[in-house]
C-alpha cells in the first residue's frame, strides 16, 4: 500500500496512523488481539510512552505524507501513567481542531479517543469507526506534498 | 554503514496462519539498510534467540528488528538476546504482528501487507537509535517516615530491623496517631493503649529511629535515593534535654480548661501538657496560643516550679536538614467534620450526640469519665443509646461516596460496649448495611446482636431534643415503618477522611492525591504501597480507609519497599529518559512547568560567545526523576528536549516509513 | 421592584387570606406583583407522579409568560414554588428538555428569569432593614414558631435560599418585626398535605406533631408560608384536638399576615378574620406588648 497506488480511486483504501500510549491503548489494542476481535485492516500503530509526547509535527508530517486520518489515543483522563500528559494531549487536539478548520481541512481527519488497557473492545469499535469516518471523507488531497 | 537484521515469528501458527511471514521476510530484506532478514517459527525459544546471535555474528549486524508479539510481554527478552548477540540493547526495535494484525485480520494479503508496513517502521526506527547505556545514582541509606501513628511507628521499626537509619517525623507532641485514643480494638476487644504504647516505646528507643515531634516536613527536594529534607521542628519551649518528664508543671499551670485533642473535646488539658501520660516523648511542651506567659508575659508559674529549669519561654523553631533515599508516608485519618453537614442531626448544637471517637473516650478508663459512660450534657448515665452508622459515609450528597470500612465493626464493638457496661441499657443501631469482611469480625457481629443490640435497617432522617431526651426518627426498611427512638446519647459512626493538611503535604513531596484527597497509589490492584513519585511509598489510612489490621500489615509492606531500594549502595536506571541538547536550550522553562515529576530544572551554564565568557540558564534533566513520559518533548519549544528511545527523528522515521 | 406573580389555585380560595395579605406588603414595600395573564395550574401533587414532560410543561407556560416580559416569579405557595423551581432547573439543566417543552407549550421558554419564593421576595429580596423600618407596630413580644414545611426550603436541589434542616429566613423576619421565633425541632417536617383527602388519619396525626412541639416550644402561634399548611394546621385544628383530647389554640398565619399587620394594616382587611382558630389573641398580645413597651420609657 503506497500513496501513488492509492491515488487509483477505485483501489483507494484509507491509511490511517494511530499513535497509542503504551499504557493505556496501546495495552487496549493488545487485549483487542488477544480476544480475537476483529477490526478493518487500515491502522497502523505507532506506540509512543504518553500521548502527551505526540508532537503536532508528527500529525503534520503524517498528513504531508499522504495519510488520510490519523487518531492520538490516550488513558481516560485522569488515569494518565504520567499523571498529566493526556491533558496536553486533549489541549493539542483541541488547538488542531480549530487549525483544521482555519485551513480549511474536515476535522474529523484528527481524532482523539481515551482507551484504557481493559478497553479491548472500545479500540477495536475505535478503529472500525474512525475507519469509517475517513473513509467517508475520501482521500487526503489537501495536505499531502505532492512534490514528491 | 548499519547493517540491520530483521526476524519474524511465525509464533507457531498464530502469526503465520495468517500472515505470509516468509513474504514479509523477503520484502524485508529489500528495505534500506537490511543486511540479513528470516523467518523463524518461535523466536523468543532458545533457539531463535540462538539465531539473532548467529546471524550477527555471520553477517555482521548492528541493529535488530523483531517482529512478533506485542512488546508489552517479550521486549525485555529481545533486548537481553540482542545484549548477548553483542550489540547495545538499545540498538534495537520490535514490532507487533500477532495482536495487532494476525490475530484481529483474516485476509491474509491485506494482514501480510500490514505486516510489511510495519517492519517498514521498525526498521526506519532502528536506524535511528543510538547506543544508550544505563546510568546509575547513588542511594543515600536513611528513610523518611511522615506520621507517627500505628503505620508510621511499623514502617519506621521495620525499616530501622532491616539494619537502616529512620527519621520519624510526627506533627503532635507525642507519637501514636489516633490508636492510643481508642478503648479496646474489635474483635479481640484487646486493650488499644496496651498494645500500642508499647510499640510507641519500642519505637522511641530503636537505635536506628530519630523522632522529632511537633514537627512537620516543611520541603523536600531531589528525586529517589537522593532527597533532601528540611523539618521544622516547632517551638517546644521545653529543654527536653533537661526535662525529666515529672509533671510538675502540669499540676502547677493555671490555664486548665483548655479542650484536649486527645480526649476528643470530651476533656481538658492545661497549656504546659503531654497529650496523655504514656505519650512518647513523655516530655511536655507549652501550648504557646494559651499559655499566659507567652501571649501576655504573666504567670511564668511552671518556670518556677520546674525543679531542672527546663522551661525555655524564648524557645525558637527550628529547621532541620537531613538527606533521605526513601520517604513512607503514613498521615492517616480524621473524621468527617459531620456538624457541617448534617443538619438533620442539629448541626453539633445538642451536647448529647457525638462522634464514635468520642464515645471511645468515654468508654476508655483513662478518659475523662474514668471509663463510665456518661453523657456530656448532664454527667447522668444514658440508658437508651442510639448508634447511626454511615454518617458522611456512602452518602455522595452530604459527605463522601466511599464506604470507611471500619465503622461497622467499632460500632458494633461500641453497642457491646454499652450493653456490657450499662445495667438495663437499650442499644439500637441505625445501619445501612453490616459490613463485616475481615478475621473474625462476622462473628463479633454476631455475637453482639444476640447481647441484644437491637439493629435497625434504615437512615435515621431527624435527631431533635425534647426535654432530657434525643428524639430519633428514622425508618425500618425491613418493616417499612417509621421509627421513633426517646434516647439518653446519640453516637455517629462518622466517615474517615484524610487528615487535615494531607494535600498539602503531598505536595511538597510531590505526588498526587485521588478525588477524596487519599494518596494515590501506583496501581489500584498491583501497586497499592507506591507512589507515581519513585522512591515515596504509602502506608495506612493516608491512601484510603483502614482498620488496625490492614494499616500495620501496609506499614511493614511500605517498609519492605522502602528496605528494597535502600538495600543498595546505587541503582540503575532506564536510559529512555529525556535528554537536552544545551546548544538549543533558550532556557525558556516551559517544560519545567509541565513535568509531573519535577525532574528538570533549570541550571546555569557557562560559555565561550564572541570572544566573552557568557551565562545563560538551560533546562536540566534529573534522570533519578525523569519517567520519560516525554510530555516536555513535545512541548519544547526550540526543539532542545528529545527523548532517548523515541526521539523526534525515530518517529518521524516511523512516520515517513509507513508512506513510502 | 416588579415581579411577575403566580398566586395558584388556593390564593383565591382557600388561602384568600394569603392574597389578602400578600397584596398588602407588596403595596407597602413598594413591589408591583403583575398577576400572569390566564395563568394555569402547576400541576402540583398530580402531574410530577403521573407524567414528567407534563409536569414540568404546566408550570413552563406560566414560567414563559413571565419571561417573555422579563420578569422573575414570585410564587407565595410552596408546593407550586417547587414545581416551578423543578422545572426552571430541568430547562437550564438541558436543551433536549428546553426543546420538548417549548414544543409542547407552543412558546419559548429558557429559564431566563428566576422562580422566587414569595418569602424570599419579602425578605431577602426587599431586605430585611427595609421590612423592619417600616414595621410601624412592631410585633412586640409575640412568640411564633416558624414552620416552613416540606417544600419551601427542600429538596436542597431544588430550594436554595435556605438551609434545608435548619432554615432561618422566616426566623430574620420575625426578628425584623418585632417577634421571637422560638426554637423548635419541627420547622421543615411535613404536615401531610399529600394525603389531605386520601388518608386524613396520618394528615391529623402529623398535624398534631407540629402543633405540640410548636406548643411545647412555647409559641403563641403558628407562621407558615403554605396554603396546605395553613389547611391541615387550622382547619384541621378542632378534629385534631377532640382526636387527641386536649386543647391547643394556637393561631395559624401567613408570614405576610404578621408583616401587613406590623406594617399597620387592619387586621380584618389582611385577612385575620378568615381563619378557623381565632386570632384574635395575637392581635390583642401584639397589642398589649407595645403599650407595655411605650409605658415603660
Amino acid at each position: 500500500m503506497s500513496v501513488k497506488s492509492s491515488d487509483a480511486q477505485e483501489a483507494w483504501e484509507p491509511k490511517i496512523l494511530a499513535f497509542c500510549c503504551n499504557w493505556c491503548s496501546y495495552a487496549g489494542a493488545d487485549l483487542a488481539g488477544l480476544n480475537r476481535t476483529q477490526q478493518p485492516p487500515n491502522v497502523r500503530i505507532i506506540r509512543v510512552p504518553c500521548s502527551g509526547r505526540v508532537d503536532p509535527q508528527f500529525i503534520m508530517r503524517a498528513f504531508q505524507d499522504g495519510v488520510d486520518g490519523v487518531l492520538v489515543a490516550g488513558c481516560h483522563p485522569g488515569d494518565c501513567h504520567y499523571s498529566t500528559g493526556n491533558f496536553f494531549a486533549r489541549r493539542r487536539f483541541l488547538l488542531f481542531q480549530r487549525i483544521f478548520d482555519y485551513i480549511g481541512i474536515d476535522p474529523g481527519r484528527l481524532q482523539n479517543r481515551w482507551i484504557s488497557g481493559a478497553e479491548g473492545d472500545k479500540f477495536a469499535a475505535t478503529v472500525s469507526k474512525v475507519t469509517e469516518d475517513i473513509r467517508a471523507l475520501g482521500p487526503n488531497r489537501k495536505l499531502r506534498d505532492e512534490h514528491e | 554503514m548499519k547493517r540491520v537484521g530483521v526476524f519474524v515469528c511465525h509464533c507457531g501458527s498464530n502469526i503465520a496462519a495468517v500472515v505470509d511471514c516468509e513474504r514479509v521476510a523477503k520484502e524485508a530484506a529489500k528495505f534500506p539498510g537490511v543486511a540479513f532478514s528470516i523467518d523463524n517459527k518461535y523466536m523468543c525459544s532458545d533457539p531463535g534467540q540462538d539465531l539473532i546471535k548467529k546471524a550477527v555474528e555471520e553477517h555482521h549486524l548492528d541493529r535488530i528488528v523483531v517482529a512478533s508479539c506485542t512488546p508489552r510481554m517479550h521486549e525485555p527478552v529481545f533486548r537481553r538476546a540482542t545484549e548477548n548477540a553483542g550489540i547495545n540493547p538499545y540498538l534495537f526495535a520490535m514490532t507487533n504482528i500477532r495482536e495487532h494484525v494476525s490475530w484481529i485480520h483474516t485476509d491474509r494479503e491485506k494482514a501480510t501487507e500490514k505486516a510489511i508496513d510495519l517492519v517498514r517502521m521498525a526498521v526506519a526506527k532502528v536506524l535511528h537509535t543510538v547506543p544508550l547505556e544505563k546510568s546509575s545514582i547513588p542511594i543515600t541509606k536513611r528513610a523518611l517516615v511522615i506520621g507517627g501513628g500505628i503505620a508510621g511507628m511499623q514502617a519506621a521499626l521495620d525499616i530501622a530491623d532491616n539494619g537502616n537509619p529512620v527519621v520519624l517525623v510526627e506533627r503532635e507532641p507525642t507519637i501514636g496517631g489516633k490508636m492510643p485514643m481508642l478503648d479496646k480494638t474489635f474483635p479481640s476487644l484487646d486493650c488499644s493503649a496496651c498494645i500500642c504504647t508499647p510499640k510507641m516505646a519500642s519505637t522511641d528507643q530503636h537505635p536506628n529511629i530519630t523522632i522529632y515531634t511537633h514537627s512537620e516536613v516543611e520541603r523536600v527536594d531531589g528525586y529517589i535515593g537522593n532527597f533532601q529534607v528540611t523539618i521544622r521542628q516547632k517551638a517546644k519551649y521545653v529543654d527536653h534535654k533537661i526535662c525529666t518528664g515529672c509533671g510538675l508543671c502540669e499540676t502547677k499551670c493555671p490555664n486548665k480548661k483548655i479542650p484536649n485533642s486527645f480526649e476528643a473535646g470530651m476533656g481538658n488539658r492545661t497549656a504546659i501538657y503531654k497529650a496523655f501520660p504514656q505519650a512518647v516523648p513523655n516530655k511536655p511542651i507549652i501550648d504557646a496560643a494559651n499559655c499566659r506567659k507567652l501571649t501576655k508575659d504573666k504567670c511564668g508559674v511552671c518556670a518556677k516550679v520546674c525543679p531542672t529549669g527546663a522551661i525555655k519561654y524564648d524557645d525558637q523553631d527550628e529547621l532541620i536538614t537531613i538527606d533521605v533515599g526513601a520517604i513512607v508516608m503514613a498521615t492517616g485519618y480524621d473524621l468527617f467534620p459531620w456538624k457541617e453537614a448534617y443538619g438533620e442531626y442539629g448541626y453539633g448544637k445538642y451536647p448529647d450526640v457525638i462522634t464514635g471517637l468520642q464515645f471511645e473516650r468515654l468508654v476508655n478508663a483513662s478518659g475523662p469519665t474514668s471509663g463510665h459512660i456518661l453523657r456530656p450534657s448532664d454527667g447522668k448515665e444514658p440508658k437508651t443509646i442510639v448508634f447511626i452508622k454511615c454518617v458522611g459515609s456512602r452518602d455522595d450528597v452530604k459527605g463522601k461516596a466511599y464506604c470507611s470500612r471500619t465503622c461497622c465493626m467499632y460500632t458494633a464493638k461500641h453497642a457491646h460496649q454499652a450493653v456490657d457496661k450499662i445495667e438495663d441499657s437499650h442499644v439500637i443501631v441505625f445501619y445501612m448495611d453490616v459490613r463485616t469482611a475481615g478475621k473474625g469480625y462476622e462473628e463479633f457481629y454476631q455475637r453482639t446482636v444476640e447481647d441484644g443490640v437491637h439493629y435497625v435497617r434504615g437512615r435515621v432522617s431527624k435527631i431533635y431534643q425534647l426535654g432530657d431526651k434525643l428524639i430519633v426518627r428514622g425508618e425500618d426498611t425491613l418493616l417499612g415503618e417509621a421509627v421513633q427512638v426517646n434516647a439518653d446519647l446519640v453516637v455517629l459512626a462518622t466517615a474517615m477522611v484524610p487528615s487535615a493538611g494531607s494535600g498539602e503535604i503531598a505536595h511538597i513531596v510531590g505526588f498526587s492525591t485521588d478525588k477524596d484527597g487519599f494518596y494515590q497509589e501506583a496501581h489500584p490492584k498491583l501497586r497499592p504501597l507506591e507512589t507515581f513519585t519513585a522512591g515515596v511509598f504509602l502506608a495506612g489510612a493516608c491512601q484510603g480507609p483502614k482498620d488496625i489490621p490492614d494499616t500495620a500489615a501496609q506499614g511493614s509492606g511500605a517498609a519492605a519497599k522502602a528496605s528494597a531500594v535502600l538495600s543498595n549502595r546505587s541503582m540503575e536506571t532506564d536510559p529512555l529518559i529525556s535528554q537536552v541538547n544545551d546548544a538549543v536550550c533558550a532556557g525558556c522553562g516551559v517544560c519545567v512547568g509541565i513535568c509531573p515529576y519535577r525532574a528538570i530544572e533549570l541550571k546555569e551554564i557557562t560559555q565561550r560567545a564572541g570572544g566573552k565568557t557568557i551565562a545563560r540558564r538551560v533546562a536540566s534533566i534529573n534522570s533519578g526523576l525523569c519517567q520519560g513520559c516525554g510530555a516536555c518533548v513535545a512541548a519544547c519549544r526550540s526543539g532542545a528536549l528529545d527523548l532517548k528511545g523515541f526521539t523526534n527523528q525515530q518517529i518521524m522515521a516511523e512516520v515517513d516509513a509507513l508512506c513510502l | 421592584m416588579k415581579y411577575a406573580y403566580y398566586p395558584g389555585c388556593s390564593l383565591d380560595s382557600t388561602g384568600i387570606e394569603y392574597q389578602l395579605s400578600t397584596k398588602a406588603v407588596a403595596g407597602t414595600l413598594g413591589v408591583e406583583l403583575w398577576e400572569i395573564p390566564e395563568w394555569n395550574c402547576c400541576g402540583a401533587s398530580a402531574a410530577h407522579n403521573t407524567d414528567r414532560l407534563l409536569s414540568l410543561a404546566l408550570p413552563a407556560r406560566n414560567l414563559a409568560l413571565a419571561e417573555k416580559e422579563g420578569l422573575d416569579v414570585a410564587v407565595p405557595c410552596a408546593a407550586c414554588y417547587s414545581r416551578m423551581k423543578a422545572t426552571e432547573k430541568a430547562v437550564r439543566g438541558s436543551e433536549d428538555v428546553r426543546e420538548k417543552i417549548s414544543e409542547i407549550i407552543e412558546m419559548e421558554y429558557g429559564a431566563s428569569n428566576r422562580t422566587l419564593a414569595l418569602l424570599d421576595v419579602f425578605t431577602n429580596q426587599a431586605g430585611l432593614e427595609q421590612v423592619a423600618s417600616l414595621a410601624t407596630k412592631p410585633l412586640q413580644g409575640l412568640k411564633t414558631a416558624c414552620y416552613y414545611g416540606c417544600l419551601m426550603v427542600k429538596p436542597p436541589r431544588l430550594a436554595e435560599f435556605d438551609d434545608p434542616e435548619d432554615p432561618q429566613t422566616m426566623d430574620r423576619l420575625m426578628d425584623a418585626l418585632g417577634a421571637e421565633a422560638v426554637s423548635w425541632p419541627y420547622k421543615t417536617e411535613c404536615c401531610g398535605a399529600g394525603f389531605a383527602s386520601s388518608r386524613t388519619d396520618i394528615v391529623l396525626q402529623m398535624s398534631y406533631e407540629v402543633l405540640r412541639l410548636a406548643k411545647t416550644a412555647g409559641a403563641e402561634a403558628v407562621v407558615t408560608a403554605c396554603p396546605l399548611c395553613m389547611l391541615n394546621l387550622d382547619m384541621r385544628q378542632k378534629e385534631i384536638e377532640a382526636k387527641n383530647g386536649v386543647a391547643i389554640d394556637l393561631p395559624i398565619l401567613y408570614f405576610t399576615e404578621l408583616m401587613a399587620l406590623a406594617f399597620g394594616h387592619k387586621p380584618a382587611a389582611i385577612g385575620f378574620n378568615k381563619h378557623f382558630v381565632d386570632t384574635t389573641p395575637v392581635v390583642r398580645k401584639v397589642e398589649q406588648g407595645r403599650r407595655a413597651k411605650e409605658v415603660q420609657p
